[in-house]
């Protein structure tokens, strides 16, 4: 490794030789830098999984454009838009369809308690607006009271929901009427509910008693192939002129309801907030580390300083040492968070998990960290005599 | 000022400096004039808290000069740029007084730095053979891989004098370079400043209490209280 690094750096890679020196000290700053990665990667992978959940509704559809009630912010929220909004915006010439999107809440009472699920009822007929999963399994929901269940659905049984067939459905009682769990899909509890359940638009009416066919929760559209959806946008903006209604593109939808969720949320909130308190703390003890360790070898630096070594020089050690650092304290890092991750899904059931984009995005703010501290730790050095320093 | 580099190495005019300011300011060197000879061998006397290591610090450009004019290889240090230091320092050899080896490299690779600091033109295999070759000048061609933690306090001293001299400097400062070594040893380092000045005109300027150096010195200054009380012979 030595040799390595002398061939790469086309020096004594001093760097190196300083934390392989002392064992003791370069395992307690890989623990450090591992810990600083631990703590950011975990609370990002908490933080995603608030952005992973509030997508994941949006990804079962296949829409350009979603006409809300005006204080919808997000899938759940909000009042409902009237059908004849669906029919003046089909007479658009660039809109080529559209559908009522209905939504609620459904709890199923059980045994051990109580399982809250997000239902959606859809036109099981109008499968292109739903994604290629979604459009074979809804085939089935034409039957009353028929159902289609998330298998990743939190506090069921995985491997029962797994197993249902239409031929061997799970039966279950709602508002004085049995619903019958035919099929199921993967999807994945959120922080709102525990799981989603597809039914027809059909059985949701009948489910929910109070709800009509003339108010859906959201119309969704789409418009012909190479169509400016900004442009129908506008021009449903224009003709329908209800200025009650959110005319949004399904793209902007799902991004508003992703903010709203990061931003106006508490969940969200907390969740920002603990990434910015993790980032901050894991920023404080790599700068500790490196401070330290420039600390601990300032009387030799004093000595390379009066032989003549210009301030690049230790520039160049600190980030020799920096890249070293965070190398080694990436794998260990990214290990132990990867498993917390492991076990704060399997108790929670929450989308959380540590992307690749993550790891790499901790690994290149760990470098930058490292380097950045270690620069900093040096300014003592570049200000004083060396005489000041022996 | 007039400087003759060809014969002066180094002129010094009306040095002063201090440390702390106000009530807490303690004047260390008082108004030194010294100028030193091409290839001599200058030894600076005094009792401890005489000023000697803070004057050979100021003149070797390790410590900002405050007030007056030193003229180091005809460049004057006060007010001297960040990039003159350096290049007055790599023509500068220094030898500490508590050897400030880096623990982490071993004996040749601590001496091989006083070489390395010239540039990354250097080949690597000629860098080596120069730093083994002037520690086998020294006494330790057998602990050319020792760590400085494995070396006696005579064996890092003579590291570090290696390390001063591998890159053939114009001057060198010493700061008790002999104290730690045994009567031979000494000797060996004080012969080998003597033949550089001879052969090479190298300029040493010793902080020394070893009376055994003595008759080597081409000259004593003595300091006390920050000021020249005598020199052994006139100034060149």
């Amino acid at each position: 490794m030595t040799r390595l690094l002398e061939r790469l750096l086309g020096r004594l890679p001093i760097g190196w030789l300083q934390l392989t020196h002392n064992r003791a000290r370069l395992y307690s700053a890989i623990a450090g830098v591992a810990f600083a990665n631990v703590l950011v990667i975990v609370q990002l992978g908490i933080a995603g999984s608030m952005t992973t959940a509030t997508l994941q509704q949006y990804a079962y559809f296949d829409a350009d454009i979603m006409i809300s009630a005006e204080d919808a912010n997000s899938m759940t929220e909000g009042g409902n838009v009237a059908r004849q909004r669906l029919f003046q915006a089909l007479a658009d010439p660039g809109v080529t369809g559209g559908v009522s999107l209905f939504v609620a809440n459904l709890a199923w009472e059980r045994p051990k308690g109580q399982v809250l699920l997000q239902i959606f009822g859809v036109d099981p007929h109008a499968t292109g607006f739903l994604n290629p999963e979604m459009a074979h399994k809804v085939a089935q929901l034409p039957l009353l009271n028929a159902a289609i269940i998330d298998r990743n659905t939190r506090g069921l049984d995985a491997e029962m929901l797994g197993g249902i067939r239409p031929h061997s459905p799970e039966t279950f009682e709602y508002s004085g009427k049995t619903i019958s769990l035919v099929d199921s899909f993967s999807g994945g509890g959120g922080f709102g509910t525990d799981g989603y359940l597809f039914v027809s638009d059909q059985t949701f009416l009948n489910l929910f008693g109070k709800r009509i066919s003339g108010a859906p929760d959201h119309i969704l559209l789409q418009v012909a192939r190479g169509e400016d959806v900004g442009a129908v946008v506008a021009r449903l903006r224009d003709t329908i002129g209800d200025k009650s209604l959110r005319i949004r593109s399904f793209a902007d939808a799902r991004a508003e309801d992703l903010a709203y969720q990061n931003t106006q949320r508490p969940t969200g909130l907390i969740f920002g907030f603990g990434v910015v308190i993790g980032i901050l703390v894991g920023i404080v003890i790599v700068y500790q580390v490196l401070s330290t360790d420039v600390a601990a070898h300032l009387r030799e630096y004093a000595t390379f300083k009066a032989m003549g070594y210009s301030h690049k020089f230790f520039l160049g050690i600190v980030l020799e040492e920096a890249m070293i650092l965070a190398i080694f304290g990436f794998a260990p890092g990214v290990i132990v968070a990867s498993g917390l991750l492991s076990i704060l899904h399997a108790k929670t059931g929450l989308p959380v998990a540590m992307t690749a984009e993550t790891a790499i995005m901790v690994f290149v703010g760990t470098l930058a960290a490292c380097a950045l501290s270690g620069a900093i730790a040096t300014r003592r050095l570049a200000a004083a005599d060396p005489a000041d320093l022996f | 000022m007039n400087t003759k580099p060809d014969e002066t190495a180094i002129v010094v005019k009306g040095l002063n400096h201090w440390f702390g300011t106000g009530e807490a300011r303690k004047q260390a060197i008082y108004d030194v004039d010294l100028s030193f000879r091409r290839g001599s061998l200058t030894v600076l006397m005094g009792p401890s808290g005489s000023g000697k290591t803070t004057f050979l610090t100021l003149i070797g450009c390790l410590r900002d000069v405050m007030d007056g004019s030193v003229q180091l290889l005809g460049h004057e240090l006060n007010g001297a740029s960040t990039a003159t230091n350096e290049m007055l320092r790599r023509r500068s050899g220094f030898i500490f007084q508590a050897h400030n080896l880096h623990e982490s490299l071993s004996a040749i690779q601590n001496v091989m730095m006083g070489l390395q600091v010239h540039g990354r033109g250097i080949d690597k295999r000629q860098t080596r053979e120069a730093a083994a070759h002037i520690l086998g000048l020294v006494g330790l061609a057998d602990r050319v891989e020792y760590l400085p933690g494995n070396l006696s306090g005579g064996q890092k001293q003579r590291v570090a004098v290696a390390r001063a001299l591998v890159g053939n400097p114009e001057v060198v400062f010493a700061d008790e370079p002999t104290a730690a070594l045994d009567r031979e040893s000494g000797m060996n380092v004080v012969k080998i400043l003597k033949r550089l000045g001879a052969e090479r005109g190298t300029t040493t300027i010793m902080v020394t209490h070893d009376g055994r150096i003595l008759e080597q010195a081409d000259r004593i200054v003595t300091l006390e209280d920050g000021r020249v009380v005598g020199k052994s012979d006139a100034a060149p």
